[in-house]
């Protein structure tokens, strides 16, 4: 189930007033967007979060990582959030994204249209034939089975250097790109393009979610039998929606070869996927934007958990604390664990568990938990009232 | 009826995956003989029983011989003096039946010698994997472990479901002879094995309670039968 | 022919340190349906450990070996109940979750690993026998592969030892078929919970000091590489069932050495071939329970 839908009131106000409140998101949702896209032309500071200010390619830079890490997660949010497929291999598509461009642009010497195209077709190969194995089985095997692919996808980037460059990673061949998308100089235009892709990875998100598809692996996530009694293909939705994701995550990967100049073979590892995992944790699995909003702090901390390891603040410290707070993965860790056992809902499922009760609702299982209901009431033989 | 009833239960309510399978149930379980639970398939019978023993999400009160339990995990309900015997037998397939039975035993002196007696056909069979026995055999494998405890309260889920008429009558038997020892909550669907041992019924319909009283008597009740029970016949409710 | 004999010999002594880390995993997964990403974090802090134990008391002696040896599996064993009273208890029967604080915990732990003793790996001694060879029918094989055959195959008979003769074992038997009958017995299923986690943690912090014989260093990421093969390893074997895992190891390994040795180094990606194609056939694993 999706939370934005809430939205909507439930005793509908007459007249524009009631259509004014329900065109707030998607009004609220340009504006972001709007505010987003002026940004680079604005000169803002906000110290201890951004680099420089807005205008300058420091902080520019770290935005469009951070949108790039925010469609990542949305497009593994519709894994985990809409059909409850808790992927470990959610990276090989991110890797395919980029190492494709990257690989089409040097090795076919296309230019960067084309490149995309080619790029996208190999991440749906991919995908398909990744998707249709590893749905052979269910839940926790799946995971294992998809970390599985991930790993062979790694092993297989890191052998052959001579396609992909190997352990040094393979850098981005800017003869096919347009000049305005290279070099630090247009890192305003690369910010622009992250900002695109963002945009069409969340309504493609957006659409999966209101469609029959996405209804479907919802409620297949809910009760599988159910669905099948129904006569309905639930495997297939689910395929469908599996490669959706990994073409989702193919964008991402190539606005990050973009905004890179380049990949490395982290880019396909498992690594990368438990970071998708914890951004979508972090900001609640389940919510749209709070998938984005899991990229964006995650970007954002790890950035400047690092600046703050190499501080003096920290070196002065004993090593009993030095040790453990110069290592950012440490603290993310222990943030991710603490939001596990004492928020699951992450940010968005906490937020809105929080207007649900000030509105006097019933509080309804958020995020993680409610998962986790669902996956019991599959375990559970469900007697069947007449 | 006897003084105090040795199972009660107010106002319990049950959900599994958030679906209401327990509505409101209220009824006292007597501290003799055996008590039905009756009812069409799929009104929550099964439900109730897990319900009071805590295998699924509930709330309400549950009183055994006086002390609250409705609190407590499971092991720890079991451990105050319920022996249960779980619809579709639930024997461990890949443990022998000693096995099986040693799991059970919770006291000292595990009542061995009355559970051999009581099915002779399981003492061949000890070190037999459980789910290479026949349907019956596991039914007594089943009832064998809630039986070699000395129990405050048995609850019995549908112990002839399924069996063969010869085996139904075993099956009765033991539970007959169980029932001078030690009280016994049953879910029952075949009409006649309720009437031969069932001295207070409890009819379930929707969640909730709609009956309670003798059991011959709304046995004899046709109408009530046919409305509450479905069919007026003694099925045995084969499982789909 | 003796080229042969040395990739059979080798395969069966990297299965043997896969059933090492899979069988605890597999363990864990049949009772409590918990995918352990922490099993490689138990690992390695099991390697770290032993290393700095044998360091102190000298590490090319057989002492050393064997300090080493039980303080890794005392550590990992600790570190596994720790794990288990600490994050997954609090987290009973929330499957998704429980498999996310052990990822979380992975995360966290190798970071520290690393925090402490670098991210470069330590190259480690050992007694002088196990940096030998002993021919077999011409083939020369590593000594440290006995070693690991041993151990596996004391793991495994005590493994079984267990679970067939004792209550425990009894319990965790029952446990993976059918949890919710054993509470229902009046036991306290979460008891075995533990054990079998304090057991695996053992076994992998016993593997952990092993395979840094095997490999000849130490590093914070030695139990995240192994940790992949193993999770393939349990899900050919089957879910939860030691004997498939004990014969996938074997099987894994031997096929990823003759993969490595004759088709090019393609070990790695052969055994996902192998994952997929047993996926598509029996999607239950070799000797899992077609549920």
């Amino acid at each position: 189930m999706t939370a934005t839908d809430n939205s909507a009131p439930a005793s509908a106000g007459r007249g524009w007033s009631s259509e004014l409140r329900r065109r707030a998101p998607l009004l609220a949702g340009v504006g972001f967007v709007v505010l987003l896209a002026c940004l680079p032309l604005l000169n803002i500071s906000i110290p201890g979060i951004l680099p420089t200010p807005t205008y300058q390619p420091g902080a520019m830079a770290l935005m469009s990582l951070a949108m790039v890490f925010a469609a990542l997660a949305l497009s593994y949010n519709m894994l985990l959030g809409t059909s409850g497929m808790l992927s470990f291999g959610h990276a090989l598509y991110f890797g395919a994204g980029a190492y494709g461009l990257g690989i089409a642009l040097e090795h076919l010497g296309v230019p960067l249209w084309p490149g995309v195209l080619i790029a996208l077709l190999g991440g749906l190969v991919i995908a398909l034939i990744t998707g249709s194995v590893a749905m052979r089985v269910n839940g926790i095997p799946f995971a294992m089975v998809t970390l599985a692919f991930a790993q062979a996808g790694s092993v297989l980037v890191r052998r052959n250097a001579s396609v992909t460059g190997g352990e040094e990673g393979l850098s981005l061949n800017t003869e096919g790109v347009p000049d305005a998308l290279v070099g630090v100089i247009n890192t305003r235009n690369l910010y622009w393009a992250c900002l695109v892709m963002v945009v069409v990875v969340y309504l493609v998100a957006l659409w999966v979610d209101r469609s029959r598809l996405g209804h479907l692996a919802s409620a297949t996530r809910e009760n599988e039998l159910r669905v099948r009694v129904l006569g309905l293909k639930p495997n297939r939705a689910r395929l469908t929606l599996f490669v959706i994701a990994g073409l989702c995550a193919g964008l991402a990967g190539m606005a990050y070869m973009l905004l890179q100049s380049g990949t490395v073979p982290r880019a396909v590892s498992a690594d990368l996927t438990i970071t998708v995992l914890v951004m979508v944790v972090l900001g609640g699995v389940g919510y749209r934007w709070g998938a984005v909003l899991g990229g964006v702090v995650y970007t954002i901390l790890d950035q400047r958990l690092t600046v703050l390891a190499g501080s003096d603040a920290i070196d002065a410290l004993p090593s009993v604390l030095r040790i453990p707070l110069s290592e950012p993965l440490f603290i993310l860790g222990t943030l991710f664990i603490l939001m596990v056992l004492f928020a699951p809902g992450g940010i968005a499922g906490t937020v809105h568990a929080w207007i649900d009760r000030r509105r006097h609702r019933n509080a309804r299982d958020e995020g993680l938990r409610e998962l986790d209901a669902d996956a019991s009431a599959n375990d559970e033989p469900v007697e069947v009232r007449a | 009826m006897s003084a105090q009833p040795i199972l009660e239960v107010e106002g319990l309510q049950a959900t599994i995956a958030g679906q209401q399978v327990v509505e409101d149930v209220s009824f006292s379980v007597p501290s003799t003989g055996i008590t039905a639970v009756l009812g069409r398939n799929g009104v929550g019978k099964t439900s109730t029983l897990r319900a009071i023993l805590g295998l699924i999400q509930r709330t309400g009160s549950v009183t055994l011989a006086g002390d609250r339990i409705d609190g407590l995990a499971t092991h720890r309900i079991v451990q105050r003096g319920i022996g249960y015997v779980p619809e579709d037998r639930e024997v461990f397939s890949k443990l022998t039946v000693a096995e099986n039975l040693a799991l059970a035993e919770r006291q000292k002196n595990p009542r061995r010698e009355f559970v051999d007696a009581l099915f002779p056909d399981l003492v061949k069979r000890r070190q037999q994997a459980a789910g290479t026995l026949s349907g019956g055999q596991q039914q007594m494998v089943s009832l064998a472990r809630a039986l070699i405890n000395d129990n405050r309260l048995l609850m019995v889920d549908e112990p002839t479901k399924g069996l063969a008429p010869r085996i139904v009558g075993e099956v009765a038997e033991a539970l007959a002879e169980a029932s001078a020892t030690v009280p016994i909550l049953l879910v029952e669907q075949n009409l006649e094995v309720v009437r031969r041992l069932a001295a207070d019924a409890i009819v379930l319909d929707g969640g909730r309670v709609v009956h309670t009283g003798d059991a011959n008597a709304i046995l004899d009740d046709d109408a009530l039968v046919h409305r509450l029970l479905g069919v007026g016949t003694a099925e045995t409710g084969a499982s789909a | 022919m003796s080229t042969l004999i040395l990739i059979l010999i080798t395969g069966v002594g990297l299965g043997a340190l896969y059933f090492l880390v899979a069988s605890g995993l597999s363990l864990i997964y049949g009772l409590m349906h918990v995918l352990n990403f922490a099993h490689g974090a138990f690992l390695t802090f099991g390697a770290f450990l032993g290393f700095e134990i044998a360091r102190r008391i000298g590490s090319d002696t057989w002492w050393a070996f064997a300090a080493s040896v039980v303080i890794g599996g005392v550590v990992g064993a600790l570190f596994a109940t720790l794990t288990e009273l600490a994050l997954i208890r609090p987290l009973y029967e929330r499957h998704i979750e429980q498999v996310l604080v052990t990822v979380g915990l992975a995360l966290a732990a190798v970071a520290l690993f690393e925090g402490i003793w670098g991210s470069d790996p330590i190259y480690i001694s050992a007694p002088a026998w196990m940096n030998e060879t002993t021919s077999v029918f011409g083939a020369q094989v590593p000594n440290t592969y006995w070693v690991l055959m041993a151990a596996a195959t004391a793991l495994l008979i005590s493994l079984v030892v267990f679970l067939r003769f004792t209550r425990f074992g009894m319990i965790i038997r029952a446990g993976v078929e059918n949890r919710k009958m054993v509470t229902a017995l009046g036991i306290d299923v979460r008891k075995a919970f533990t054990l079998v986690f304090a057991i695996g943690g053992s076994a992998a912090g016993v593997g952990g000091v092993l395979a840094s014989h095997y490999t000849g260093y130490v590093s914070a990421h030695l139990g995240s590489t192994l940790l992949i093969f193993a999770f393939i390893v349990t899900v050919i074997g089957g879910l939860g069932s030691l004997t498939g895992a004990a014969i996938a190891s074997v099987l894994v390994a031997v096929l990823q050495q003759f993969a490595n040795y004759y088709l090019g180094g393609t070990g790695d990606l052969i055994v996902v071939v192998a994952l997929a194609a047993v996926l598509l056939v029996r999607p239950a694993g070799l000797l899992g329970r077609t549920a």
